[in-house]
């Protein structure tokens, strides 16, 4: 059970699929200006992989190798295509605002990874867990940023004013960086510093290392 | 793991990577996958349609500027008169139902529709209906607001969208799109609000009559007699915004909404 829990919430921080394997990066800069689309998208995401875990884990014993990354590709495919109905069915607002993105899910790095990591060779139960596991961590990741993005950005959470903006008669002035893409950048980066600054294991050991040549030596 | 193919059957006894397995698993789980993505698509279509037409009445509103934040979409849009028009001749066809003509479809129908000619097809829109819907807003008698639904191909896709004019059937009350497939960022830029918002005011038509509304590469200069006519144009959106003001040369056009309009204003002159 323990190691069961472990691989349930080992991604949310020690593993996590955005800060340390830096997968995923490309949804988390674009649906982060709000709350309320990063949530929908973490909801999406979290389905997909959980399900695409389970799906890939069940049917593990009978993948062809030649085919096993087409086959992996179909089910997530298939996965993604359902949350866009039921998004389209039942959140078609924030469906409208997420646009190409849930249909980008396909693509994310995170859900064929996990599929090929871990699903296809472990049992569907720990492999649903794992998928959870990782929609959450990558979840963490995508809340913290859009929580700073729309806090800074548009002096708003979930669309209700926090930050009385200087246009509507407040004092905040907002920062309109924290709306583009790139905030998202940097603030990723100084969350991976963040992370890897409290557990240092986490960082990557160096490829190579510059060697300081003392004039002397080189005379 | 021998343990997990223990009872499954001639499955199991068939190799992994043997052509026979590649074949029936690949054969199988396609099979599976689309059952499960249409058997979703069939149940969800019927939400899906209600939500769209949903969407695009709070758009109406919306540009019409009636639109209240919370109000109920069904109660509002009784506010809002939908006729049918015979874009030929610029009369009502009364004799079309309005809450079931979907100009899309018959667009499609070669019934109810005629192939553009390729050197008139500006917007791009291969085939036009006949018929056309358009939404009226009322004050006592007269029309204080005309919706008309207007598409054109953009960069990416086909923009639809819908144009307000005031009751002289001149001044653009709003413009809107509620389904577009261009860049968001940059082509994307035509549903922002503050660039819709930049339409409101222009005037459609010279003293002439001629056709004059525009989008243009900056901004119009305030000074010149012009500026009336022309909105502000999308730094990276050329395309796109060629495309709008493509849209807009055709519906105005004596193919698209021109009859009706002029119409319209001889009425309202007459009046």
């Amino acid at each position: 059970m323990s190691s069961n829990k472990q691989i349930l919430f080992d991604p949310v921080v020690d593993n996590n699929p955005i800060a340390l394997q830096v997968l995923g990066i490309c949804s988390a800069l674009a649906v982060t200006t709000q709350m309320s689309t990063s949530l929908v998208m973490c909801f999406a995401v979290i389905a997909v992989l959980a399900a695409s875990n389970l799906a890939v884990s069940l049917i593990r014993n009978h993948m062809p190798t030649n085919i096993r990354i087409i086959i992996q590709m179909t089910i997530i495919a298939s996965l993604v295509i359902l949350v866009d109905q039921v998004l389209k069915a039942y959140a078609y607002e924030i469906s409208k605002q997420l646009s190409v993105f849930v249909g980008l899910i396909i693509t994310n790095c995170i859900v064929l990874g996990r599929a090929e990591a871990f699903a296809s060779s472990n049992k569907p139960w720990p492999s649903l867990l794992d998928g959870v596991g990782h929609g959450l961590g990558y979840s963490a990741v995508l809340l913290i940023v859009a929580f700073l993005r729309e806090l800074l950005g548009s002096g708003k959470l979930f669309g209700h004013e926090i930050l009385p903006l200087v246009t509507e008669g407040g004092w905040y002035n907002p920062n309109g960086l924290m709306l583009l893409a790139p905030s998202a950048f940097f603030l990723i980066g100084l969350l991976i510093w963040a992370i890897r600054a409290w557990k240092p294991a986490q960082v990557e050991k160096r490829e190579f290392r510059i060697r300081v040549v003392h004039r002397t030596e080189a005379i | 793991m021998p343990d997990d193919r223990k009872g499954k059957g001639w499955l199991s006894s068939l190799s992994n990577d043997s052509v026979a397995k590649t074949l029936i698993v690949a054969i199988g789980l396609c099979l599976v996958c689309s059952v499960i993505v249409s058997a979703t698509a069939v149940a969800l279509k019927p939400l899906q349609v209600r939500n769209a037409l949903l969407a695009r009445q709070i758009e109406i509103l919306r540009v019409a500027g009636i639109m209240e934040e919370g109000g109920d979409v069904d109660t509002l849009f009784g506010q809002v008169e939908v006729r049918i028009v015979d874009l030929e001749s610029g009369q009502f066809a009364d004799d079309m139902d309005s809450a079931t003509y979907d100009q899309r479809k018959a667009a499609k129908d070669p019934a109810m529709s005629d192939p553009v000619p390729p050197d008139q097809d500006i917007a791009g829109i291969q085939r036009r209906a006949r018929y056309a819907p358009v939404y009226l807003v009322r004050d006592g008698d007269a029309i204080e607001t005309i919706i008309l639904p207007i598409h054109g191909y953009g960069l990416w896709s086909t923009m639809y969208g819908f144009l307000a004019l005031e009751g002289d059937a001149r001044t653009v009350k709003g413009l809107t799109f509620y389904e577009d497939g261009e860049t968001p960022g940059l082509g994307g830029e035509i549903n922002n609000p503050r660039w819709q918002a930049r339409w409101v005011g222009r005037q459609v038509f010279d003293d002439k009559g001629s056709l004059r509304l525009r989008v243009i590469r900056g901004s119009p200069d305030p000074d010149s007699p012009e500026a009336v006519h022309q909105v502000d144009g999308i730094s990276g959106a050329t395309l796109t915004v060629n495309g709008v003001n493509n849209a807009i040369d055709y519906w105005f056009s004596d193919s698209g909404f021109g009859p009706f309009l002029a119409r319209l204003r001889e009425q309202e002159g007459a009046a």
